[in-house]
């Protein structure tokens, strides 16, 4: 019970510190540390949306990142055909995410560990080869640019617009803190709890009269709904939806971020998110093989510290 | 709850792991399914409880045709279970076990922000002390002893309320007091509550069951009271006179 409180209060200090430190980037860092962390934080809903399934309900998507592709260029559709408002924009992308993760959901969820991953895998490669082959809709390999960031209603006014900088930082902040919380609360609901024990013994759970499926898909939803809101967030902050968006190399990249953060957390999958992301933007200026790096760096973290980054926090 | 099956059949490949078995059960009745090694009692409860489908027959809980269901359906209608093998929830501590077969009874998944369910926490401490096992409510399942997790299997399955249960060797392994605690489990159910018990212990099975149903390589060779199964040629020709 101390224990716990003691573990509690410091989880609760780290997040301050986590958050306090964030919010302040947009004050010191430089423009490209800015564009950076930015991108880390989108980055980081897509790991946690992408730790409800492979933490919480213990199922190894390797397709998370259509729903990531999915929500980006359904944003992207509707600010080009002169939708204006951040809220429709950003919840464009979840509907459209969690629209198409019913029908896959409810084909993949039939099968369970590495076919599951085989299947979630396919249908993202599909949905990308839709992206690239659907020219009229999508322009293809070019993607669709140009894409505006909505006003701020009421804000505008006062003159303030997510060009500024720093302003679509803190968007991706409120954003990124709000899927903690979300996902923290359900993570702790009956229904988080129904989960875990499907994760831990589906027959038992069967056996108790819980139509597993249904609770499955339930999560497998709400994670592409999140990942779809990333997405949005990705169109809007790059101003361009590409079908790099959905390629499985961006699943797999969400994989490394949870895994290296640690899963079962969400804390963690953020600084797995902020790890990769560095990785990515950060090393790539000094290194050419920065992959090779990340590659190393997940390798190790699977045979060494099976926690994560958070794990190692725990432990100390 | 009335449990039957008939024409039972389950093939796996070329071996009939179950060979047209008919089994009635009445409800409130206590039976034994007793056999060799391989004589197909744990298929016969797999088959019962809809996780395994029969090649063949027919499967009747309560008076309606299950043979179909799955098997959360078939334990909506009121089948609980247990498993030869224990399965918990081994990274759950003991309460948490308890607490997710009692909220899979209420069905009170559907709720989407935690909720303090004092109701809940009170009858999961109940049955934890009931079932002398509530010096373990914090311990994680997958550090309890054998006899301990075998003890949880049975609670599990009878907090979920069930007015027909299915136990697959619940004795195997137990201390003394461990058997004693459990007989004794079994033995306060309530008295319309069906009980079909798969058990090699055959003190426990004469103390619980009236009925003795013998199985031998997927076939019903018996069905009877204890006297009559001990006096039947076949069955002490597959037992050597063991029983």
């Amino acid at each position: 019970m101390i224990l716990g409180r003691l573990a509690s209060a410091r989880n609760a200090a780290l997040l301050a510190v986590l958050g306090l430190g964030l919010a302040s980037v947009p004050l010191w860092a430089p423009r490209f540390w800015i564009y950076v962390a930015t991108q880390a934080l989108i980055f980081a809903v897509f790991a946690m949306s992408l730790d409800l399934l492979l933490g919480y309900a213990g199922l190894p998507s390797l397709g998370h990142a259509a729903f990531y592709g999915v929500g980006a260029y359904a944003c992207a559709l509707l600010a080009l055909r002169q939708v204006d408002g951040l809220f429709p924009l950003l919840l464009v992308g979840g509907a459209a995410a969690a629209i198409v993760a019913i029908p896959i959901g409810a084909l993949s969820l039939r099968t369970s560990g590495v076919y599951f991953l085989m299947l979630t895998l396919a249908f993202a490669q599909m949905l990308w080869g839709l992206a690239v082959n659907w020219v009229s809709l999508t322009r293809g390999t070019d993607g669709l640019i140009g894409i505006p960031r909505p006003t701020l209603v009421g804000l505008d006014a006062l003159e303030i617009s997510l060009y500024e900088r720093g302003a679509f930082f803190v968007l991706c902040l409120v954003v990124a803190v709000l899927t903690f919380a979300v996902l923290q609360i359900l993570a702790r609901s009956p229904f988080g709890k129904t989960l875990e024990g499907i994760r831990e013994n589906e027959t038992r759970m069967r056996a108790l009269g819980v139509p597993t499926f249904r609770y499955r898909l339930a999560a497998f939803v709400v994670a592409a709904a999140i990942a779809g809101v990333a997405g949005s967030l990705a169109a809007m902050s790059n101003g361009y939806a590409t079908p790099d968006l959905l390629y499985w190399t961006a699943s797999g990249f969400g994989l490394v971020a949870v895994v290296v953060g640690g899963t079962r957390s969400l804390i963690g999958p953020v600084l797995g998110a902020f790890v990769v992301l560095v990785a990515q933007l950060g090393l790539s200026t000094y290194v050419d093989r920065w992959e090779l790096i990340l590659g190393a760096l997940f390798i190790a973290f699977v045979l060494f510290v099976p926690g994560g980054l958070v794990g190692l926090v725990r432990r100390t | 709850m009335e449990v039957s099956a008939s024409g039972l059949t389950v093939r796996f490949g070329a071996l009939a792991a179950l060979n047209h078995v008919d089994l009635e059960v009445a409800a409130g009745e206590r039976r034994a399914v007793i056999g060799p090694n391989g004589a197909g009692k744990t298929t016969l409860l797999n088959a019962i409880a809809g996780e395994l489908r029969p090649t063949e027959g027919s499967i009747r809980l309560g008076g309606r045709d299950a043979t179909r269901l799955p098997a959360w359906r078939r334990a909506r209608l009121g089948l609980g279970r247990t498993f030869q093998r224990s399965t918990l929830f081994s990274q759950l501590t003991v309460a948490e076990n308890v607490a997710l077969a009692v909220r899979a009874r209420d069905r009170k998944g559907w709720r989407f922000w935690p909720v303090r369910d004092r109701p809940l926490e009170d009858e999961v401490a109940r049955r934890l002390a009931a079932g002398g096992i509530a010096h373990l409510a914090d311990r994680q399942a997958a550090r309890l002893g054998h006899g301990e997790r075998r003890i949880l299997e049975v609670e599990l399955a009878l907090a979920a309320s069930p007015s027909a249960l299915l136990l697959d060797e619940p004795m195997a392994g137990l201390s003394g007091d461990e058997r004693r605690t459990t007989l004794e489990r079994l033995g306060a159910l309530p008295d319309d509550v069906t009980v079909v018990i798969v058990e090699h212990d055959l003190d426990a099975v004469f103390a619980l069951a009236k009925r003795i149903t013998v199985l031998d390589h997927g076939v019903k060779i018996a069905d009877g009271t204890p006297t009559e199964v001990r006096a039947n040629a076949r069955v002490q020709e597959v037992y050597l006179g063991a029983i």
